[in-house]
């Protein structure tokens, strides 16, 4: 009898240790060490806790060439809703973890990868919160960082050629400026369209969102999305590709809810009215962002147009986005190009 | 006995409003402010104050502050000095995002983009600060100064704004706004009201930029339809540097020298101003001039009045390389620059019919000012000299405007 309930506690306690820590994601302060939260079994090596699924978006915000690993959970007996062309409703006690990284080299990846930072969004008792946190030197441990931090690094692209990097984990308000719609902290990414496609689980290859209806963290949803595409693929169109980066990348900013709406610019994918997406657009308070151009996009010219020029630019008073970049992004900049000046 | 329990009461009250812990952290210049800095105002909690002691602090990333009702503060605009002039990273200097924050005593100098930028706040006080680009007017200069923008309750009052490569002082898509006190030199243009309803801009310096007072209203955007902008006892004065905004920028069109421009715009009233020393025209009020397709944007000034304002030498040295509006004005004066000029342009039903009676343009009690108006009809027929001068013609009663009260 002793001995099975030591043996029943000793199970119990190594499975709690494998088991995702509720009430911190709900606490008020944030813990020092990413580790605290119990989302991987091996920090390190970032295998997921039990109910920690990983997922993926079919376009990708930009981040300086960092690759991102993406996270779900959700509370066990508690779903997420589905909210058409929005980010699912999910419930208090969901969190969305993001780890950055660098692969040493991206010609051959199994050399290994620098871990940057894993950013965190917690659905707390009043709406989400973002925390970051930064990889250590032994890449064993994450440790919180609220004002944010630089940090200098490197990697070999996929041409072999050595790139350096004045990488920004965000502080706090950071977070926000791209997660704040009508003044709320949100995650931008999982939109049901932005996760209607297959992904290779450990168990097999299925669509993302029938997965999650699998395990009970959506609903029964129909998958017949305003589904945009993967903007790196050019099978697709011209226009669809491009449409696709500009709303994962600018989309959530510019949107008649976001912080940029000041602008009038939106680039949402829902959005149609042509003035709206910048065609033919003067600048509102765009000071020297606008490089000398009279409108956001001038059909056919794309070397006067100012979305292209704020993409194009790393000068920080002229830089869009804002925030997170630093470098530009050279294969994005030359469809916006081509799309432009296809006009 | 009575009123030192009402005391007692009331201080109990405005104790009970904040957190019981509110406290004051003072920091100091060393070489890791920036981080420093920017955790303390994360981590303030309302009814906070952070204060920045005397000295110089050097960024290299934007700083940001979205906690409620706190107060930011240095130790006077000459004494605490926020220098963003090795910045890589930010779109702003200092950007606020909550309600009711009081900044106050500091210096922002040299930002990539713009100094100070409130975007969304209930509540803003901006008091005895400072924005600068130390280099003098360049077109890589900061866009704004001050840059409130979609907040309520904005009040900038003591501040000092200089060489901003677009507004000095620029209140966009708000409401409830007072500027008075400020001086605005050498920016594009010293201050800016855009899109923005209910503001009152008094007691300003405006001088030495290349426009001095400007009120806009732009189509194309949430907020629009701008109107009830009083703009009195200011000076806007030798504003004489040339424009050196990036083009594309609507106050690229700005022509230096000009006074106080009111463009679209509805239930404007600028009086007790003085307005000299602007060498292309003191005064005018224009229609927005770039096609649209917005059905809800009305790019005609209406109803606006003004009265007993102080005209002195204007129109001297007309900027006709910039823009449009001067080399027009230059044309039809013959030379003879007006004090005070309106397009003349209305809705074509109202060129025809008239402008119903509270929408027409007052001119009272100016002193001597000269003025000069575009009559349309005349304008498109041959053989009539559109011009006309008669400041008379536009004599009325005034109806004062109702003064703006912060919440």
């Amino acid at each position: 009898m002793k001995k099975t309930s030591l043996l029943l506690s000793i199970v119990f306690s190594i499975t709690s240790l494998y088991a995702v820590d509720n009430e911190l994601i709900l606490e008020k302060k944030f813990p020092k060490k990413l580790s605290d939260f119990h989302f991987f079994k091996d920090t390190h090596a970032q295998i997921p806790s039990k109910g920690v699924v990983p997922y993926e978006l079919i376009s990708s915000l930009f981040s300086d060439y960092s690759y991102k690993q993406r996270w779900v959970y959700v509370p066990e007996g508690r779903k997420a809703s589905f909210r058409k062309d929005k980010v699912f409703d999910f419930p208090v006690g969901s969190a969305l973890i993001k780890t950055f990284y660098y692969p040493i080299d991206e010609r051959n990846l199994s050399l290994g990868k620098k871990l940057m930072e894993t950013r965190l969004l917690l659905r707390k008792q009043n709406g989400w919160e973002a925390v970051s946190y930064a990889w250590n030197e032994n890449q064993d441990e994450a440790i919180i960082k609220k004002a944010g931090k630089t940090i200098l690094t490197d990697w070999i692209d996929f041409k072999g050629e050595n790139r350096s990097v004045r990488y920004r984990v965000p502080n706090k308000n950071q977070c926000k400026e791209c997660h704040s719609n009508n003044d709320a902290v949100m995650p931008i990414g999982p939109k049901a369209r932005n996760l209607n496609k297959i992904y290779d689980y450990q168990d097999e290859s299925i669509n993302q969102l029938t997965k999650w209806m699998k395990l009970d963290y959506i609903d029964n949803i129909q998958i017949d999305l305003n589904t945009p595409v993967n903007w790196e693929d050019d099978n697709h169109s011209l226009e669809a590709r491009v449409r696709s980066y500009l709303d994962i990348n600018c989309g959530h900013c510019h949107i008649s809810t976001g912080g940029a709406n000041s602008t009038g610019l939106y680039l949402d994918l829902t959005e149609s009215r042509p003035t709206h997406l910048g065609i033919n657009k003067k600048p509102v308070a765009t000071g020297r962002g606008s490089g000398g151009h009279e409108f956001s996009i001038s059909p056919g010219k794309a070397e006067e147009s100012i979305l292209l020029y704020r993409m194009i630019s790393t000068d920080p008073g002229v830089m869009m986005p804002e925030s997170g970049r630093s470098l530009t992004h050279t294969e994005a900049i030359e469809m916006i190009e081509d799309w432009i000046s296809s006009m | 006995m009575g009123k030192m329990k009402n005391l007692l009461l009331m201080t109990l009250l405005v104790l009970s409003s904040f957190s019981i812990s509110a406290k004051q952290i003072l920091l100091g210049p060393n070489s890791n402010s920036q981080e420093e800095i920017q955790e303390a105002l994360i981590d303030l909690e309302p009814g906070d104050i952070l204060t920045l002691e005397p000295g110089e602090y050097f960024f290299e990333d934007g700083i940001s502050l979205d906690v409620n009702d706190v107060i930011f503060e240095g130790s006077g605009i000459d004494n605490t000095i926020l220098d963003f002039g090795d910045q890589v990273s930010g779109a702003q200097g200092l950007l606020v995002t909550s309600d009711g924050v009081t900044l106050r005593d500091f210096a922002v100098l040299d930002a990539k983009g713009d100094a100070i930028k409130v975007i969304g706040a209930d509540g803003i006080s901006m008091i005895r600060l400072k924005t600068e680009w130390t280099g003098g007017p360049k077109e890589t200069n900061g866009a704004y100064g001050f840059y409130p923008v979609e907040s309520k309750d904005v009040l900038i009052d003591g501040c000092v704004a200089i060489g901003a490569s677009d507004a000095g002082i620029y209140v966009g898509q708000s409401q409830n706004i007072i500027v008075k006190n400020s001086v605005a030199q050498y920016n594009v243009a010293g201050i800016e009201i855009e899109n923005s309803y209910y503001a009152d801009v008094f007691d300003n310096l405006a001088s030495h930029n290349t426009g001095g007072i400007l009120v806009f209203d732009l189509p194309d955007l949430p907020q629009q339809g701008g109107h009830h902008v009083r703009v009195f006892r200011n000076k806007a004065i030798n504003n004489d540097t040339d424009n050196f905004a990036p083009e594309g920028n609507i106050v690229g069109e700005v022509p230096r020298g000009t006074g106080i421009i009111i463009q679209a715009n509805s239930d404007i009233e600028v009086f007790d101003n003085d307005i000299y020393g602007n060498g292309t025209v003191n005064l005018s009020i224009v229609t927005y001039g770039y096609e649209t397709e917005d059905e809800n944007y009305n790019p005609h000034p209406k109803s606006i009045q003004i009265h007993n304002n102080r005209f002195g030498d204007g129109g001297f040295d007309p900027d006709v390389g910039t823009g449009e509006l001067a080399a027009i004005l230059f044309e039809l004066s013959d030379g003879d620059m007006p004090d005070i000029f309106w397009d003349g342009i209305l809705p074509m039903n109202q060129m025809l019919f008239g402008q119903p009676d509270d929408e027409r343009l007052v001119i009272s009690n100016n002193g001597d000012a000269t003025f000069l108006t575009l009559n349309p009809i005349k304008y498109l027929l041959p053989f009539f000299d559109p011009v006309e001068r008669d400041i008379k013609e536009y004599d009325g009663e005034v109806r004062p405007l109702p003064e703006v009260i912060l919440n």
